[in-house]
């Protein structure tokens, strides 16, 4: 028993046990369902709509809007960088421009892009790639500017220079750092295309789980409201704890770099 | 002995916050064929900057730097440079795959044929047991062997070796300075070797360059007897005789 309760990931979870039956007792003792749905309807709703397709549909739908935005920014962060690394202008160009954009929230272009794109998912993919491409330009930058300069010789003896140069020295070398913008990259991302799809509603047939969070409070079912905060905090941390994790373990820890920050 | 690399009057400098300043004035000499050459100074004298010149990195302000005729202006895989720092190694990639690498984009070999080169050479210094280890996993002195070991793949002019030992235990240098004598028999590669030890120059070169310091000027150009001697009568001779030339 002991020895068990000295496994970090033991107590958590008797943490977040003591937290459901806490939010149980006092659901059941003090608050009207509508208002504040009990531990165990809130689980049973998310059962529920997991096994009825509903929230693995809308899911998969922020998951693919959000996926394409990231891989979109994240290839102009990479153009973006490779031209900063490579020229004076470049550098320049890319340190006024993110002095300027990396303070401004995604949700505040909303209106902007429903201007431009009108409702829809190219609208989302915007804010997206707005909300992206800012802290992973920064930090793939920073990757490349430290780059010890003994690797960039070693890189320019074998006759590389140009974007052969980021591409087989820098971009490797940069990759803690790149790894590192693109985990907050996705923590942004994750947030900003909840909050985006409670702007935009629906697009075509299939909506995101912002819609559905929404949706669900709009006919009062708050106990799938609740699912669907449930599943958002259920993606993030999987994302983050097995995902990112898995990616750390074969990149970075086994080539003994230390992660950038 | 013909020549192979010709510095002829070459100057370098560069701007600091204090100015414009000159590492290397004026500096001639050439390197034979299958010779080994130290450049051999204090530090600040300007010698590895000198080296950087001929790797391409560092372009002079006034004089060539010549390679079998052909002016030098950039770095090459014709010229490899195996530096002081343990960070020359391409930590993403094993041991192997620092080999096969340079020679994959340099030479444009394929896959197979650089991994044999790549086997060949890791051998030749005695790193086939970690060719599938990082280079984190590797001691100092195995790091720099990786790093021999790369550019001799790479089948260059020359060598150009700036203090590639000088970060290493006393033993392990000594040791390096063995290997790297042996090497030399078995491949006759030309060297151009960077030190600021005088027992070091003594033991591995053909002829020595006596950079003076700030900036750096040749004092002298002395013929070593006594290569590939350590602690012998000829070598302690020669270890005076240059420490004197330093001493003036």
């Amino acid at each position: 028993m002991t020895s068990l309760w000295r496994r970090p990931a033991v107590r958590k979870t008797v943490i977040v046990l003591a937290l459901l039956v806490v939010w149980e007792a006092v659901t059941r003792w003090a608050a009207s369902p509508l208002l504040f749905p009990t531990a165990s309807s809130v689980l049973a709703a998310f059962g529920r709509s997991i096994v009825n397709g509903e929230v693995p549909g809308y899911a998969a739908q922020s998951l693919k809007v959000l996926l394409t935005g990231m891989a979109i920014g994240g290839a102009l962060a990479l153009a973006l960088t490779t031209v900063a690394v490579t020229t004076r202008i470049g550098a320049e160009f890319l340190e006024t421009v993110t002095a300027m954009f990396n303070p401004l929230p995604a949700i505040a272009l909303m209106p902007l892009a429903l201007l431009w794109f009108g409702l829809g998912v190219k609208s989302l993919i915007f804010v997206i790639i707005h909300s992206v491409l800012w802290p992973m330009s920064l930090n793939t930058y920073t990757g490349f500017v430290t780059v010890p300069q003994t690797l960039r010789r070693v890189g320019q003896n074998f006759g590389l220079s140009g974007w052969r140069l980021v591409a087989g020295i820098l971009l490797p070398a940069a990759f803690p750092y790149i790894l590192s913008g693109i985990k907050i990259g996705w923590a942004f991302a994750w947030r900003t295309i909840i909050a985006a799809e409670m702007v935009f509603g629906v697009a075509g047939s299939q909506g995101g789980l912002g819609w559905f969070i929404y949706q669900n409070r709009f006919e009062m079912n708050t106990d799938l409201v609740f699912a669907g905060l449930l599943t958002v905090i259920l993606i993030g941390l999987l994302v983050e704890n097995l995902f990112f994790k898995w990616l750390e373990r074969k990149t970075v820890l086994r080539w003994g770099m230390s992660a950038a920050h | 002995m013909t020549d192979l690399l010709r510095v002829r009057g070459v100057t370098i400098s560069y701007p600091t916050e204090n100015g414009l300043f000159t590492a290397v004035d004026d500096v001639t000499f050439s390197v034979g064929r299958g010779e080994k050459f130290i450049l051999l100074g204090p530090s600040g004298c300007g010698k590895s900057t000198l080296l950087k010149s001929v790797a391409g990195f560092m372009p002079p302000a006034r004089g060539t730097v010549e390679l079998d005729g052909r002016s030098v202006s950039r770095p090459g895989p014709d010229r490899v440079v195996v530096f002081q720092e343990f960070d020359q190694l391409l930590p993403w990639k094993t041991v192997l795959g620092n080999v096969v690498y340079p020679l994959r984009v340099a030479k444009r070999m394929d896959e197979a044929a650089a991994r044999r080169e790549a086997e060949r050479f890791l051998g030749m210094v005695g790193l086939d047991r970690f060719a599938d280890s990082y280079p984190h996993q590797l001691s100092g002195g195995m790091k720099q062997r990786a790093a021999i070991a790369r550019s001799l793949a790479l089948d260059p002019a020359m060598l150009l070796m700036d203090e590639p030992f000088a970060s290493l235990d006393a033993l392990t240098r000594r040791k390096m300075q063995e290997e790297l004598l042996t090497i030399w028999e078995a491949t006759r590669k030309t060297i151009l070797f960077v030190t600021h030890s005088i027992q070091e120059a003594v033991i591995l070169g053909d002829r020595i360059l006596i950079l003076s310091r700030g900036p750096g000027r040749v004092r002298r150009l002395v013929d070593n007897p006594a290569a590939g001697q350590r602690d012998t009568d000829a070598a302690l001779a020669m270890q005076r005789e240059i420490q004197e030339t330093l001493g003036e």
